[in-house]
């Protein structure tokens, strides 16, 4: 099988997302799939995926269309466009994802900026900060590795090794 | 124990003082907060509402800071506990109206109080008397932390904690103080406030919240942005705009005992007049009067009269608490004379009001 996308390498990625009652089917390369970002299932919608490129015309995209102007449905929740319309409130937390296109156009009307600058929970922070310390550390062992200096190259590779640990630990 | 036995009596609750008190009749801060892969209270059908519930309520139980706690599921109260709820500012309308598989979780101070399935799984706040925004966001931030430890918040690192409503996006963040300000109403500034307040995008509602009117000259001021700001920038900024407030009010009460004293008088002294006398007195005509009464004591006109001994006497007027004081049930016909009948008790000791010298 043979990747939608650039119809040359080998399809590794096969998803599937149900919408309303239809099933939708893509067949990926892993070139294009790292491409559209479609590692992490939670940021991803496949309508959007279908609809953001010119997919060529087969019977998967003109049913894509459709479903995304009149029934797109939370994954998660079951929640559609129509009902965040009559509500203005979510069906759960997901709904941020799979509505989240044109969100920002709502958002810049009620609020000061777009992004979050509050309170990030303490265990996202730390990992947060760990990531941070771990990039740091990575680009001064490069440094003293082209420098040739080995001794402190081992004690930084060490130390690396160490905060790995404790991350997935 | 029941919610009765839980909390102090008004006597008890109304000593409570806090700086700027003579204007700002309490602080608040509320965090909304929800629960990852579940859906919001309104689209939740009642299984997955109860689930939540049954998730959340002993976590909130478990925290040392709310100890001693009252915890309870929203339908093992009557209609009558949760209008004293209201009353006392503890719980939203909203949330008085929910049955099964909402909660409720509340500390004897009730200075915490925590929502369990109002419009998103959770809504902590922290209350207090006059004005102490700081001190209430640190308050509920720390029990934030510690519930944070137990439940899988919904948080994204770009839009922050996610809401049923976007416009809570973010923060989560409702910060709000509840103002007395006769002095603006008496000389007709309100409106310019209301506005330049909403300007600043900050909204102006009643006393008991959204949609309800501001009885009694009591105007609860709070932040609508919660997204694209940090919660202590939220909060420096509507301190600032709620010192002009206050500033504002107490130069209207200036300006309007130096050029109008005849008028001041005239309002304090009829206000006086009927509570003092009246036989039968609606529990909004009582707020609106007793409004005037308070800006009397803030103006020294009353010897015998100090604020909370007011405090009791307004949470004692209002429909619940003044139910709470007898037995049989009362049709409102009733109230309004026993309302009558209290005022006219505890106002007999209170002198008619003087001129301030």
């Amino acid at each position: 099988m043979l990747c939608n996308v650039c119809k040359q390498n080998e399809a590794k990625v096969h998803l599937t997302q149900i919408v309303g009652d239809k099933m939708q089917k893509v067949d990926l390369c892993e070139a294009c799939s790292k491409e559209k970002g479609v590692g992490d299932p939670a940021s991803y919608s496949l309508a959007e995926l279908l609809l953001g490129q010119s997919l060529p015309t087969d019977e998967v995209a003109p049913e894509a269309e459709a479903a995304v102007d009149v029934e797109t449905k939370c994954p998660t929740c079951g929640y559609s466009q129509a009902d965040f319309k009559k509500a203005g409130r979510f069906g759960c937390s997901d709904c941020y994802t799979t509505f989240g296109e044109g969100l920002g156009t709502m958002l810049k009307t009620m609020h000061k900026g777009l992004r979050h600058t509050g309170k990030v929970p303490a265990a996202l922070q730390q990992a947060r900060e760990a990531t941070q310390k771990l990039k740091a550390l990575q680009k001064k062992l490069e440094k003293t590795v082209a420098e040739e200096n080995f001794e402190e190259a081992a004690q930084l590779r060490d130390e690396i090794k160490r905060l790995k640990d404790k991350v997935t630990a | 124990m029941n919610i009765h036995e839980f909390l102090v009596p008004p006597a008890v609750f109304c000593q409570r003082t806090g700086p700027n008190d003579r204007i700002v009749m309490s602080s608040r801060v509320r965090l909304a907060r929800n629960l990852r892969k579940f859906p919001f209270p309104a689209w939740a059908k009642k299984p997955d509402r109860l689930r939540v519930l049954e998730a959340i309520q002993p976590a909130v139980e478990s925290l040392p800071q709310l100890e001693p706690r009252f915890s309870s599921a929203m339908d093992d109260l009557t209609a009558f506990d949760k209008q004293i709820l209201v009353e006392r500012h503890l719980i939203s309308r909203e949330h008085a109206a929910k049955g099964a598989g909402s909660g409720l979780v509340l500390n004897r101070e009730e200075s915490l109080c925590v929502m369990i399935n109002e419009e998103d799984h959770l809504r902590i706040q922290s209350l207090r008397p006059g004005l102490q925004l700081k001190a209430c966001w640190q308050a509920i931030d720390a029990l934030d932390s510690a519930l944070e430890a137990k439940l899988d918040y919904a948080f994204s690192p770009e839009l922050g904690y996610l809401t049923a409503c976007p416009t809570n996006l973010g923060t989560g963040i409702r910060v709000s103080a509840m103002l007395h300000l006769p002095g603006l109403v008496l000389a007709e500034e309100i409106t310019r406030i209301i506005n330049a307040a909403n300007k600043l995008n900050f909204a102006v509602r009643g006393l008991y919240g959204e949609g309800t009117e501001a009885l009694g000259n009591v105007f609860q001021v709070s932040n609508q942005m919660t997204l694209g700001e940090s919660e202590p920038q939220i909060i420096e900024r509507i301190s600032k705009a709620l010192n002009q407030i206050i500033e504002e009010e107490e130069n209207a009460r200036s300006i309007l005992l130096e050029k109008k004293p005849k008028v001041v008088l005239n309002h304090i002294g009829r206000a006086y007049g009927i509570l003092a006398n009246a036989h039968t007195i609606s529990s909004k005509e009582t707020m609106n009067l007793l409004s005037l009464l308070r800006l009397g004591i803030d103006l020294g006109m009353f010897g015998g009269l100090d604020r909370s001994l007011w405090d009791e006497i307004f949470l004692l007027t209002q429909p619940a608490h003044l139910q709470k004081q007898f037995t049989e049930k009362l049709g409102a016909d009733e109230r309004d004379i026993h309302r009558a009948d209290m005022l006219r008790e505890r106002l007999r000791s209170v002198p008619r009001p003087q001129s301030p010298k």
